[in-house]
């Protein structure tokens, strides 16, 4: 049986959206807020969703954001329509960056994403296959 | 040190956010680069930076940053203005160079921003 305590949103994010940027990882810290979430948590969630959202409007052709709220945890799943991460291990790392130049003027671009993510995660998990998808899937225990 | 200090000590002209100058700010985060911000920065931080569009603020926003100071007399639009007036914040801008404004509240006690432990 379904959970009922168990919340579900789900977020479009298009491919350079720059305008809306941030939009859904706003929403999704501020639902996570009226819930009362510890402050802590909630940045770490914040976090991780705001730079899951800027790369799929970065570096792909689009996807979506999922949150879902259970009672002990929030889980994230990002998903993406490609272009996919050739080199997982390389993306994972801090500096490593294909971001061209118009996006380094908007601040983004270091390469400090995902391992930015994985740090803000108690479990991050990345899957990708070339020309079909990138997915995360993260959770964040609400101890 | 409250951000009314802050303001005086920059002369910073207020852009929003009046009502909350008696803030107190613990540390500054000085950064074009909201890559860098968002893995670095934590709240009570004071965010100094010459980047100057809504993803600063959206930024900002994420990591619970409550007042933003734009250096070198830069001056965010009213869109922009408009969600830091809806996220509570104070946002500032001074005349003084990224450089300047570092050693001016450095110099003032301001401690820099504690890196996150791994
Ligand atoms: N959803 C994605 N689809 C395709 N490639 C991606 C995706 N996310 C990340 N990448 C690739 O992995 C690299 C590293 O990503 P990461 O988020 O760590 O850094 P960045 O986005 O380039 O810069 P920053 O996150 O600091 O703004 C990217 O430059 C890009 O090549
Ligand atoms: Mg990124």
């Amino acid at each position: 049986m379904e959970d009922v305590r168990k919340i579900k949103v789900k977020y479009m994010v298009e491919k350079d959206d720059f305008m809306r940027a941030g939009q859904a990882s706003s929403n999704i810290k501020k639902i996570l807020k009226k819930l009362g979430l510890d402050s802590q948590i909630l940045r770490r969630v914040a976090i991780a969703t705001y730079e899951a959202e800027m790369n799929i409007i970065i570096h792909s052709e689009g996807g979506f954001i999922e949150l879902e709220i259970h009672p002990d945890k929030i889980r994230i799943n990002v998903e993406d329509n490609g272009p996919g991460i050739k080199d997982i291990d390389l993306a994972m790392k801090a500096g490593y960056s294909t971001a061209p130049n118009k996006i380094r003027e908007l601040g983004f671009g270091a390469g400090m994403g995902l391992p930015n993510i994985k740090r803000c995660c108690d479990e991050f998990n990345i899957k990708s296959s070339l020309g079909e998808y990138t997915r995360l899937e993260l959770l964040i225990y609400n101890k | 040190m409250t951000l009314r200090e802050i303001q005086e000590l920059l002369d910073a002209e207020i852009l929003c956010g009046w009502e909350f100058l008696d803030k107190k700010i613990e540390s500054v985060f000085a950064s074009d680069l909201m890559s860098d911000v968002l893995a670095f920065a934590n709240e009570k931080t004071l965010l100094l930076t010459g980047l100057v569009n809504a993803h600063t603020i959206r930024t900002a926003e994420m990591l619970d940053i409550s007042a933003i100071v734009f250096v070198r007399g830069k001056k965010p639009d009213e869109e922009t203005l408009e969600l830091a007036k809806e996220n509570k914040m104070v946002i500032m801008s001074t005349k003084h160079i990224m450089y300047v404004s570092s050693g001016i509240l450095y110099t003032n006690n301001l401690k820099g921003a504690s890196l996150p432990k791994k």
